[in-house]
């Protein structure tokens, strides 16, 4: 006797949509059972993580800036994870597009270079991503390696090389000796929509990139190409689809998009490169990517539910003293609901008698 | 029955708005902290200092923390947090958070904010840290005295200022015990992270160390030279628990007699900008007990803590010799000046290693 997961046959748009609520609600009923058990009254709590932060500008801008890199990273995965190339360095490409992007400011300070900086450096950015990206892609298409194991190792490649600069040649002189570049000039800086505030433009920039990503998919031939070759890799050879060429297209977006959200990360809240500018954003786009259900739409709204879940865990924090560990399980939670959910309602368990099937199998 | 679980909710809410209220009236203290309140170091000696300000003055006073807040993009939006959430007086506990403590210190005039261990100030942004260096200059004395390989082993953390000058003081000591001595030094490059601070220990040791002094926060570093039999120094807070017959002496941060009296100024209303910068003297940090050692080194020790507190022995006391053989210029009569020290950014003779980014 065996437990095996089936493929359901049937498999309804809007059980795809219901999926994740179901998980989001679950979620909330196993935090309330944990706030009680911690003491804390469990309306204020989940007042604190979800109704408070959206409740002034404030949050709601900090909720965008944080969600910004998330969705941005997360829509090139999911053209990645679409057409079934698996590109799990995101975190790299990130790394090596703040770090391409840099490299024009720290030339540039104290210069009086002119508005082409920015510009300048939002586009050696995402090519800097694109170039890297394209290392696991290339390896995969001409020698089969891995392209989960070279994209991910690559991650630390990036994050040695960024903080060789930070530590050696691109060390602010003035910086007592701390890790990091100086502070990027005006002209090398992302600028603010909001006087005195955080929002910034690389907001405006992720719109842009999710409704390309929604015409790509949803409007256009590659698009419709991505998807069948992810979904149905032998139809898509006899329909004339390359997947190899597919892999490399998909790899390059990615990468370029990663590269773009590292720069803006750097340029726009930080203002400088130190290590560390990324909290794993590289990684926690994966799951941005999957919750969204690998749709731009779905992408987006799940990078602001993730960033609500951070600034909400923080006001929590504060308000209600409850630590930030309670914020790490409940994000736990959520990803285990997700996946739960995606589970059974895709799947369904069936009790396998190996030799009756035999026997059927003989009469 | 759902309007009873209506009415439910709104009791509930109101009731936490009530105690809000009530929690109004008293001044709001915010903390930043690096790692988490169990780091066993320098977290954790913040907080002891915080939990000895709300003994003192619990009754006029609301602490809040956030721990594990990285010194990156988020720690700008952390130290916000705290303000709107109405602290009127933020300790931000780390260098890192300089820039976003200023940042956010020009965005706020009527906030006060106190940052550790910096050197950028605003009118409502103070600085305080401790002359830990005077600790480092004991800690090389007994070092050199117990030390039978001559090789003493130092975890770094970050090379700045700080704990470059935590590693001349104790080569400027050791060397006045044993002209001879040496020292191996390994960067962790990070403040808190046991995996990495232990391999550094273990390393050291390999490379003939057997005295291991630490700029960083965990106390793993301790335990490896337990395990192996060797002798250390704690860092930040009292150790010995980790290593009963290792543990030399601590440095450790004794930060609760200064948020306390920050916090009494700010309730009377005369918090001032100001750079506090204290040493054995002020009761900034202390020794933890001298252990695990003969009577005549432990006596050396005791010396040498009565003559830098009674001002007449300055751990920088010139002539001082740089690596490249060439006299340092004396700034401050016969020994260096605060800002030599606050900005030093070279090795004394003798230290076989170079300077990071150098």
């Amino acid at each position: 006797m065996q437990l095996v997961l089936e493929k359901r046959a049937e498999r309804s748009g809007t059980i795809a949509l219901v999926s994740p609520l179901i998980a989001v609600g679950l979620t909330i009923v196993t935090m309330v059972i944990l706030f009680a058990i911690l003491g804390k009254n469990p309306l204020l709590a989940l007042h604190a993580y979800f109704i408070a932060p959206l409740t002034d500008g404030y949050s709601l801008q900090e909720i965008a800036v944080k969600a910004t890199p998330l969705v941005m990273i997360a829509i090139g995965l999911s053209l990645c994870y679409l057409a079934n190339a698996w590109n799990i360095g995101a975190e790299g490409q990130f790394l090596i597009g703040a770090v391409a992007g840099s490299w024009i400011a720290v030339r540039t300070q104290g210069t009086d270079a002119g508005a082409w900086v920015l510009p300048a450096m939002l586009v050696l950015a995402a090519a800097a991503g694109a170039l890297y990206a394209l290392i696991p892609a290339i390896c995969k298409v001409k020698f089969g390696a891995s392209e989960i194991l070279t994209s991910l190792m690559l991650v630390y490649v990036a994050d040695l090389f960024l903080d060789y600069l930070v530590r050696g040649p691109w060390r602010d002189p003035h910086g007592f000796n701390f890790p990091t570049t100086a502070e990027f000039d005006p002209v090398a800086t992302v600028p603010l929509l909001i006087e005195g505030g955080r929002l910034h433009l690389g907001s405006i920039i992720v719109l842009l990139v999710v409704a390309a990503a929604a015409i790509l998919l949803g409007r256009t031939i590659k698009g419709f190409e991505i998807r069948v070759v992810g979904a149905a890799p032998r139809a898509a050879r006899f329909g004339g689809f390359k997947a190899d060429r597919l892999i490399i297209l998909t790899f390059a977006i990615s990468g370029a998009l990663a590269g773009l959200a590292g720069i803006i990360e750097v340029a726009g809240p930080i203002g400088h490169l130190q290590p560390g500018i990324s909290p794993g954003y590289g990684f926690t786009a994966i799951i941005v990517a999957f919750l969204g259900r690998l749709n731009p739409l779905g992408i987006l709204v799940a990078g602001l539910f993730l960033a609500l879940t951070f600034i909400g865990g923080e006001q929590a924090q504060i308000a209600m003293k409850i630590p930030l560990d309670v914020t790490k399980v409940f994000q736990g939670i959520l990803l285990f609901y997700v996946l739960a959910c995606d589970s059974l309602i895709l799947y369904r368990f069936k009790l396998v008698f190996p030799n009756r099937q035999v026997a059927r199998g003989a009469g | 029955m759902r309007k009873s679980l209506l009415a439910l909710a709104t009791g509930l809410l109101l009731a936490g708005s009530v105690s809000a209220a009530s929690a109004a009236d008293k001044l709001k203290v915010g903390f930043i902290y690096l790692g988490p309140i169990g780091d066993l170091g320098w977290t954790y000696q913040h907080d002891q200092g915080r939990l000895a300000l709300v003994k003192e003055l619990g009754d006029k006073i609301e602490t809040t923390y956030l721990e594990n807040v990285p010194e990156g993009p988020d720690a700008e939006r952390s130290i916000e947090q705290l303000v709107r959430a109405g602290n009127k007086l933020i300790f931000t506990t780390s260098f890192g958070y300089m820039d976003p403590t200023l940042k956010v210190a020009k965005k706020y005039p009527n906030v006060h904010f106190e940052h550790a261990t910096g050197y950028k100030r605003n009118p409502n942004m103070s600085t305080y840290s401790a002359r830990w260096y005077q600790g480092r200059y004991i800690q090389g004395l007994i070092a050199a005295k117990m030390s039978k390989s001559g090789v003493l082993g130092y975890i770094g953390s970050f090379p700045i200022p700080e704990v470059v000058s935590g590693i001349n003081a104790t080569m400027l000591a050791a060397q006045s015990i044993n002209p001879n001595i040496k020292v191996k030094i390994i960067w962790a490059n990070t403040w808190f992270d046991p995996g990495k601070e232990a391999d550094a220990a273990k390393a050291l040791i390999d490379q003939g160390a057997d005295v291991i002094m630490q700029h960083t926060d965990s106390p793993a570093p301790m335990q490896i030279a337990s395990e192996r039999g060797k002798l250390a120094f704690g860092q930040d807070s009292e150790m010995i628990k980790f290593g009963p017959k290792t543990q030399l002496t601590s440095i450790l941060d004794t930060w609760g007699p200064y948020y306390i009296e920050r916090v009494k100024a700010e309730l009377a209303g005369t918090w001032k900008s100001e750079d506090s910068w204290g040493g054995l003297d002020s009761h900034m940090f202390a020794m933890a007990p001298y252990t695990n050692m003969p009577d005549e080194v432990k006596k050396m020790a005791e010396d040498a803590q009565a003559a830098i507190i009674a001002g007449k022995l300055h751990p920088f006391k010139c002539p001082i010799v740089g690596q490249d053989g060439k006299p340092v210029e004396c700034k401050g009569g016969d020994h260096l000046d605060d800002g030599q020290i606050l900005g030093m950014n070279f090795y004394v003779k003798g230290i076989d290693d170079k300077l990071p980014g150098k």
